[in-house]
């Protein structure tokens, strides 16, 4: 168990001939909280992988260091940093069996064998795995070699943290609920840290207490699930978490308020007139509402969800959608909309600007 | 509706027909001719039945013979196995010294056959060749036209030198096969150098070196020309491999019966042991 923190630490792959190193990790700061679960959530390619291979060791950062409780764990192997991790494709020992298999990390640290029997028992139950405990692990499916994968990860008992990478793709659907509700439960008994990569927000927002996004190397926002909704701190936050994502659309800045193709927008926080690069503003899907006044609008499509419709409209070439109740009619002449002045965001070259009124 | 039976298609399978009688089955029958039949010339048989198969195995000279080709062989995969994947772990997976290893190894490959032994032959020489005359130059007394022990190691470092590179070929081509989640995974897992190889990479080598083994296996079992060049068959008797004493037999003594059951005899053991050898991985392979 231990707090593990991440200073300034950034990773180029070696480049091909003559090309310049491009930087997977731009600069990542990060503390993961001791008994914490996390989501890392982020488009693929953004660097989540490769972060969490310097977590455990597998990967040594070009630049930065890694502690784990403040000892400076950088330049230690995998074997010493007592991580385990989970990786995306089933990875099993084709010779051995499933018990085998089970035990393999415990055995390879020297663990007494009755309590390996007994750890490896308890974690085969957990998985539903006991029936086949005695079979060679090359002859299970897809499934089931990855819950061998999954099983070594969580049999030792001694780990600082636990890493999984993507680790139910290959998994069908219902199992895949069921196994993501029992790391939950696990999560809650031994309290170990977890961090949990994943490009599904679903499975994000539901496994963890805190979200952390990342986007093109860089981590853009730490957060629960709710701040990262009502909150976006970037406008690839915004965009990715949420269905439909937030509208992002282009603004200038008048007296600290933005202003959308000539219509003022009202909002709670006013920025200072001095931001400088490109201005957005963003707002949910859920905060655009059809008024009598407001920006004029043509409709361009109504998609029926059941309990709300999405509807798309277009003010001058610019794409704006609005989530409506499912009671609600939605006007047919000359429509207007209107921004709720509390949830409408300005932000500056992808970052929120602070309002002017919190400083 | 009337049905016409024709059955002129089964002329398409006489080109067939005709290779196989003409390359295996025609020289193969031959062969059984003479091994139950005695001649002596004008194309005028008697029959002898299983006389010659008797006098055969019975010979303490084929039975000196096959001795030594089973030690040989033996001998060869020990070495040339283990080193093979030896090597093949040793060489870089990925960069610029890849292509240049690739190409190292297969070099021996590309060498015929009566070369390497004639080469070898040059090398061991005691006097002028490099390896004969440097072994004596610092005290070695090292000649393997006359030393029994001298023509046996030359011979086993010389099919070493020429066939391990095959299976080190064959082994890298199935450890590069290995993705990296495996290391990573037994990285993770705390697995030591020894237990990522006995776990992963020989359960993922297994198929290829079992083509390896066998080839290498009959090739050796067979093996004729390097031997002949280089020591042909001496001293004395010391490296008369089978396929050798064969054709002394056959075309130095002109015992065409003999020498025709001794093919036969042959002939079935290389069959009957690949036979084994493969019904064996293959039962493995199922469980």
């Amino acid at each position: 168990m231990a707090k593990i923190r991440l200073k300034n630490v950034r990773h180029a792959y070696p480049p091909p001939k003559g090309q310049k190193p491009e930087y997977a990790l731009k600069e990542v700061n990060q503390v993961w909280e001791d008994e914490s679960a996390y989501a890392l959530l982020g488009p693929s390619g953004c660097g989540k992988t490769t972060l969490l291979n310097t977590i455990s060791g597998l990967l040594t950062p070009s630049e930065g260091q890694i502690y784990f409780d403040g000892q400076d764990v950088t330049g230690l192997p995998t074997s010493e940093r007592q991580i385990a991790q989970v990786f995306q494709f089933p990875v099993v020992y084709d010779t051995m069996t499933v018990f085998d298999n089970l035990a393999f990390p415990l055995r390879n640290r020297g663990m007494d064998e009755t309590l390996v029997k007994q750890r490896v028992d308890q974690i085969a139950e957990m998985l539903d795995l006991s029936a086949s405990l005695r079979k060679r692990a090359s002859g299970l499916t897809a499934d089931g070699k990855q819950k061998i994968s999954l099983g070594r990860g969580l049999v030792r008992s001694d780990v600082n943290a636990i890493l999984f990478d993507e680790p139910l793709t290959v998994i069908d659907p219902h199992l895949k609920w069921q196994l993501r509700s029992k790391l939950k439960e696990l999560h809650q008994q031994i309290g170990v840290t977890m961090i949990y990569v994943t490009h599904d927000q679903v499975e994000a927002l539901t496994f963890a207490e805190r979200v952390v996004v990342m986007y093109d190397g860089t981590v853009v926002q730490v957060g629960t699930p709710v701040e990262l909704f009502n909150q976006p701190n970037h406008t690839f936050v915004g965009y990715f978490i949420g269905s439909p994502g937030m509208n992002i659309l282009p603004c200038s800045i008048d007296k600290g308020f933005p202003v959308f193709h000539n219509n003022i927008l009202d909002t709670s926080s006013p920025v200072g007139s001095d931001v400088d690069g490109k201005l957005e503003v963003g707002i949910r899907p859920e905060f655009v509402s059809f008024e009598d006044e407001g920006i004029p609008v043509v409709i361009e499509k109504v998609e029926d969800l059941g309990r709300y419709q999405v509807v798309t409209v277009l003010h001058e070439s610019d794409v704006i959608k609005l989530i409506v109740n499912e009671d609600q009619t939605i006007p047919s002449e000359s429509p207007r909309i209107q921004f709720n002045p509390e949830q409408t965001r300005v932000y500056c070259d992808g970052w929120f600007v602070e309002g002017a009124n919190h400083e | 509706m009337n049905k016409t039976i024709n059955n002129k298609a089964w002329w398409l399978v006489v080109p067939v027909l005709l290779l196989v009688a003409f390359n295996a089955f025609i020289p193969l029958m031959t062969v059984v001719n003479y091994a139950f039949q005695e001649t002596f010339g004008d194309n005028v048989f008697f029959w002898e039945g299983t006389t010659w198969f008797e006098e055969v195995l019975r010979s303490s000279r084929f039975h000196d013979s096959l001795l030594r080709q089973l030690f040989f062989t033996g001998m060869i995969l020990a070495i040339e196995v283990p080193l093979g994947i030896g090597v093949a772990l040793t060489m870089p997976r990925t960069g610029p010294w890849v292509s240049v290893c690739l190409v190292l190894m297969a070099l021996p490959l590309l060498i015929p056959w009566n070369v390497v032994g004639a080469m070898w032959n040059i090398f061991a020489l005691p006097e002028i060749g490099l390896l004969g005359n440097t072994l004596n130059s610092i005290g070695i007394d090292y000649n393997f036209t006359r030393q029994p022990v001298a023509a046996w190691m030359t011979t086993v470092i010389m099919d070493v030198w020429h066939w391990t590179s095959l299976i080190v070929l064959l082994c890298y081509a199935g450890l590069s096969s290995i993705p990296d989640d495996y290391y990573q995974a037994a990285h993770i897992d705390g697995a030591s150098r020894w237990a990522i190889f006995r776990y992963i990479q020989l359960p993922k080598m297994k198929r290829v070196l079992t083509i390896a083994i066998l080839l290498r296996f009959m090739d050796s079992f067979m093996i004729y020309t390097e031997p002949f060049v280089l020591t042909g068959g001496g001293p004395g008797n010391t490296t008369t491999f089978l396929s050798i004493d064969l054709v002394k037999i056959a075309l130095g003594q002109f015992d065409l019966g003999p020498a025709a059951a001794m093919s036969l005899i042959y002939f079935l053991m290389v069959l009957l042991i690949c036979w084994a050898f493969y019904t064996i991985m293959m039962r493995n392979e199922e469980q």
